[in-house]
């Protein structure tokens, strides 16, 4: 949630500077927070004993099918509106961003609740 | 993050009488394809009459059922016996996986470009501070939204799917669904309130 905080707050802010150009330092920066806070949920994940990593393989595969979609969706309104240069960089890099956390944030709240027996059985 | 106890009880209906829900209703699948296409057209042919109808509509449709799941079904489903809750939670929730997402990006990708083409996001704008407004109120919502409703039903509808539901844990996920759902739609008076700030 952290993540996907700190991306609304950096598209907000971007945002609310349209049609001209934000200054790129708070964008760049709460983008650099919201990947680490990414990264660093990613690393804690793969130390989770008995996980189900095939149920969150296969939750997150769909959901990363669905809101690849949608991101594709965001990216075409950022370049249907001229969006262009570093700002479209920091939007495109915030909006991957979100699209590979959400899928993540669903396929762990279904995989936590299998029951280790299933998943070790796998 | 750690993973949660599974000695809780289990719900009690027999598998044979139990509904198995879909994920994702495929049925409406070609439904929601459709009216997103539309939208895509809408924008790209800057049909105002249509960006119109895809915001009213859908910020409408999603501000109603916001409320409405948050502050009337919420409360409601808590008084049903529990073999009720199930069959009600069961044929619900997978319309709202593809319902709400629809209606979201209906309500939103409208929006913005009505506001682009009405001058709003111009900081010269006289109410350009209320459109800022909007924008932190939708961020709220996505935030809630995408972290703890859209995952709560997701994983409710899985636990649903099993041989045997663990009946806390569906309890937990519902809880925690009708909650965010209630947050979502105080945020939706707000927007409300800022949206009718902006039309007139």
């Amino acid at each position: 949630m952290a993540t996907i905080a700190l991306v609304a707050a950096g598209v907000i802010y971007l945002a609310a500077y349209l049609p001209r150009h934000a200054p790129l330092g708070p964008a760049a920066g709460l983008l650099v927070a919201a990947a680490a806070v990414l990264v660093a949920n990613l690393v804690l994940l793969s130390r989770q004993p008995g996980f189900a990593w095939w149920r969150f393989r296969q939750v997150a595969g769909w959901t990363l099918l669905a809101y690849v979609v949608i991101g594709g969706m965001i990216e075409y309104a950022f370049i249907y509106d001229r969006t262009s240069g570093a700002v479209l960089a920091v939007m495109s890099l915030l909006l991957l961003t979100f699209v590979l956390d959400v899928p993540i944030l669903v396929a762990f709240t279904v995989a936590r609740f299998e029951e280790r027996a299933r998943a070790e059985a796998r | 993050m750690t993973a949660t106890s599974h000695e809780l009880p289990a719900a009690s209906a027999p598998a044979a009488e139990r509904l198995r829900p879909e994920i994702v209703p495929l049925r409406g699948l070609p439904i929601a394809g459709v009216v997103i296409g539309l939208l895509i057209v809408s924008i790209a042919g800057n049909w105002r009459w249509a960006l119109d109808f895809y915001h009213v509509v859908g910020g409408g449709a999603w501000t109603a059922l916001d409320l409405f799941l948050g502050f009337v079904l919420g409360p409601t489903i808590g008084r049903l016996s529990i073999p009720a809750r199930v069959e009600l939670t069961t044929r619900l929730m997978p319309k709202l996986v593809l319902l709400i997402p629809t209606l979201v990006t209906m309500t939103l990708a409208s929006g913005f470009q009505l506001a682009r083409l009405n001058g709003m996001l111009s900081g010269g704008y006289p109410q350009h501070a209320w459109v800022v407004a909007s924008f932190v109120v939708v961020g709220v919502m996505a935030t809630v939204a995408l972290g703890l409703l859209e995952p709560a039903n997701i994983a409710v509808l899985f636990e649903l799917r099993k041989p045997v539901p663990n009946g806390a844990v569906i309890e937990q996920l519902m809880r925690r669904f009708i909650y965010t759902a209630g947050v979502t739609g105080l945020m939706q008076v707000a927007t409300l309130i800022i949206m009718t700030r902006l039309a007139s």
